[in-house]
């Protein structure tokens, strides 16, 4: 589903190299967590695959079910089922979160040349998704996470991802800033939307996110690389021991 | 003092070119403001007060032509239930109003002029006290000598929104109008204002808002590219009385909206707000003044720019606290969102306080999109072009939601829409 070879990225405006040689395949139906410590390159990695300004690609390449997603604007590879979960998620005062949430949905069916869903339609769906992440009325018509607490701004996403239906998602430290509850509420809301179409590249610090979402495959990330890969049992090793003597035996 | 000789020569050039209406009860009122224009005389580049805009085509003996605007959409207020209102070229236009009757409103043109009227007492007098302490020379030549306008003496809660409309239908029109509300205590009034009014248009409201009444006003300015205009809003509010205003100006080459209020009585709200849509050959200057002269007053200022191609914005905004007017709760925001490095907006926000227990805040700021904003929008699927116009609209929120009234704020915003739209092709 999502084939990255050799990806190698610099920041536009500095000679700083942040990814140097990423190598990652995530199949259809499976969950892969990315771990590495900060400054690894993991968030770099999200925003370069979802077609953030300010990254350079020098080398290496990027597929999303065959397509070049590296050659796509931000949108395109929205629209082509590539989905990315905010660390940071944005506040956006003065636009309503479901004006938002229904031009999103219709933009990308636009551009997928699917026809566009009625705004009765979107209702009854959007209404239905928001109750099982305990997402209120008042929650959907107030500004795109303006006041929204940490865990309500990762709800949000994760609402966002339930009614786009995306291909590929990737979340990028979805479990920062959540308290335990907060964290098994997202984590219920990314479990429904498992199935066999769909992939998953998960980014996280911490093994706990890695309890209620449990990937197929790990992989640790330093200094730009992907250093090593393994199963859900590399992610209690990293809680164990720690990311140090991984990165030496690397070395 | 006398006047400088251009500024002498300007303003008598300018007199020459104007009839002072004769008789009726507004003649010792034009009198008095013809005199008050004479002793300021109109404004020069160097007032400092006209800084940022330049006032010679307001000024000017002549008008500089403007081809009239052939509008392409409804107009706006066109489906609610109104009171219309209709001036061409600034003459009112009997056959295209309804009829000047509405419960709880008395509705007058300041063209029949008779001996005896309500208005009297307060034609020209809330724009005499507001030549205090910035002059508006162009308010008083307003005053000396309107053709023509609407008098309201608002009695009671006015059913629906009485609605002033303007045509312009000659390229060389010079249009100057005068109306006067008085809110009396217990009333409350909208009052609606839009379409080009003229070539050159001078436009003022005196408002006279009585204790525990009310006054809201919504206008909208344009779409017409080649408009010059001047304006004026005097008010003065009573005791727990509202006063608000908001004005949605796009294009025009060169306006000027002033705005000066008086909050006289305790516990009185005033809110005025306004956004503007600016491409190209574009000015837009904002001047605001308002005096807090009693306790326990609330005062909002907020605008909102939009401006690309080299257009400009201008915010002058004074909030002047009295000494007694203590418990005042003052605010104003002027923000500019630029959409390229050629656009400017020119800001003096200014605050006087003599009082010691008042809260008021102001800020200024100029900015472009806000690329995390666009980002985040783009990343769920949104179109560039969507994605901005979707930021813009949001960056103009805040002054449109100044507008109580959601239909009316809904309106707003899809005026914007189809700006925004038309200009991305």
């Amino acid at each position: 589903m999502l084939e990255i070879k050799n990806l190698q990225v610099k920041l536009e405006e500095e000679d700083k190299q942040i990814l140097k040689g990423v190598d990652l395949t995530v199949e259809a139906g499976k969950v892969h967590a990315i771990m590495g410590p900060n400054g690894s390159g993991k968030s770099t990695l999200s925003y370069v695959l979802s077609g953030k300004d300010g990254y350079e690609v020098t080398d290496g390449s990027a597929e999303l079910l065959g397509e070049d997603l590296l050659d796509m604007d931000a949108e395109e590879r929205a629209a082509a089922g590539l989905f990315l979960a905010f660390q940071y998620p944005v506040e956006i005062p003065g636009v309503g979160n479901m004006t938002f949430l229904r031009t999103a949905v219709n933009s990308q069916r636009k551009a997928r040349g699917e026809e566009e869903m009625s705004s009765t339609e979107f209702l009854k769906v959007v209404r239905e998704k928001a109750k099982s992440l305990k997402i209120d009325a008042e929650m959907l018509k107030r500004p795109v996470n303006v006041g929204f607490s940490g865990g309500e701004k990762k709800r949000n996403e994760i609402l966002q991802m339930a009614m786009l239906e995306p291909k590929l998602c990737i979340l990028d430290e979805t479990d920062s800033g959540l308290d335990v509850d907060a964290m098994k509420l997202v984590a219920d809301g990314v479990n429904a939307l498992r199935d066999e179409g769909r992939g998953f590249l998960v980014i996280t610090h911490y093994q706990r996110l890695l309890d209620h979402i449990k990937p197929d495959v790990v992989h640790i990330m330093h200094d730009g690389r992907i250093i090593k890969t393994g199963g859900p049992e590399l992610a209690l090793e990293v809680e164990n021991e720690g990311y140090a003597h991984l990165i030496e035996e690397e070395a | 003092m006398a006047l400088p000789q251009p500024k002498l020569d300007a303003t008598e050039a300018r007199i020459a070119a104007l009839e002072l209406p004769e008789g009726g009860w507004s003649a010792p009122a034009r009198k008095d403001a013809l005199a008050r224009l004479r002793a300021m005389g109109l404004p020069h580049a160097r007032d400092e007060y006209w800084k940022y805009t330049r006032p010679e085509t307001l000024v000017s003996a002549e008008a500089p032509k403007a081809s009239v605007f052939e509008a392409d959409e409804a107009p706006i207020f066109g489906e609610r239930d109104r009171l219309k209102i209709v001036f061409v070229d600034g003459v009112f236009d009997a056959e295209a109003s309804d009829e000047l009757a509405l419960e709880g409103v008395e509705i007058a043109r300041l063209a029949d002029a008779t001996d005896i009227h309500w208005a009297k007492d307060l034609y020209g007098t809330l724009e005499a006290n507001g030549q205090t302490p910035v002059e508006r020379p162009l308010a008083a030549l307003n005053t000396a000598f309107a053709t023509d306008g609407i008098l309201m003496r608002v009695t009671g809660k006015v059913s629906k929104p009485i609605n002033l409309i303007y045509h312009h239908k000659s390229d060389s029109s010079d249009a100057i109008l005068h109306h006067v509300v008085k809110v009396e205590q217990g009333g409350d009034v909208t009052i609606l204002e839009n379409g080009p009014a003229a070539a050159r248009f001078n436009k003022v409201m005196e408002v006279d808002v009585a204790d525990r009444s009310g006054f809201h006003h919504v206008r909208t300015q344009g779409r017409d590219d080649e408009r010059r205009a001047a304006t004026y809003i005097f008010g003065r509010l009573g005791t727990e009385s509202t006063f608000k205003t908001f004005t949605l100006t796009v294009n025009g080459v060169m306006t000027r909206n002033e705005c000066v209020l008086e909050l006289n009585g305790d516990d009185a709200v005033a809110h005025v707000a306004g956004a503007c849509m600016g491409d190209g050959d574009f000015h837009h200057d904002d001047t605001v003044f308002i005096t807090h002269d009693a306790v326990n007053c609330e005062s909002r200022q907020v605008f909102k720019k939009v401006l690309r191609n080299g257009a400009t914005g201008v915010f002058q905004g004074k909030i002047l606290v009295k000494p007694d007017a203590q418990k005042t709760d003052g605010y104003q925001i002027s923000q500019s969102l630029l959409l390229d490095d050629d656009s400017q907006f020119l800001a003096k926000p200014e605050l006087e306080i003599y009082a010691d227990d008042v809260a008021c805040s102001h800020g200024s700021t100029s900015g472009a999109i806000d690329e995390d904003g666009l980002f985040y929008l783009r990343a769920r699927g949104l179109p560039r072009g969507i994605a901005e116009d979707l930021l813009t609209i949001a960056f103009i929120a805040e002054a449109v939601q100044e507008v109580e009234d959601e239909g009316l704020q809904e309106e707003i915003v899809e005026r914007v829409e189809a700006w925004l739209l038309r200009r991305r092709g």
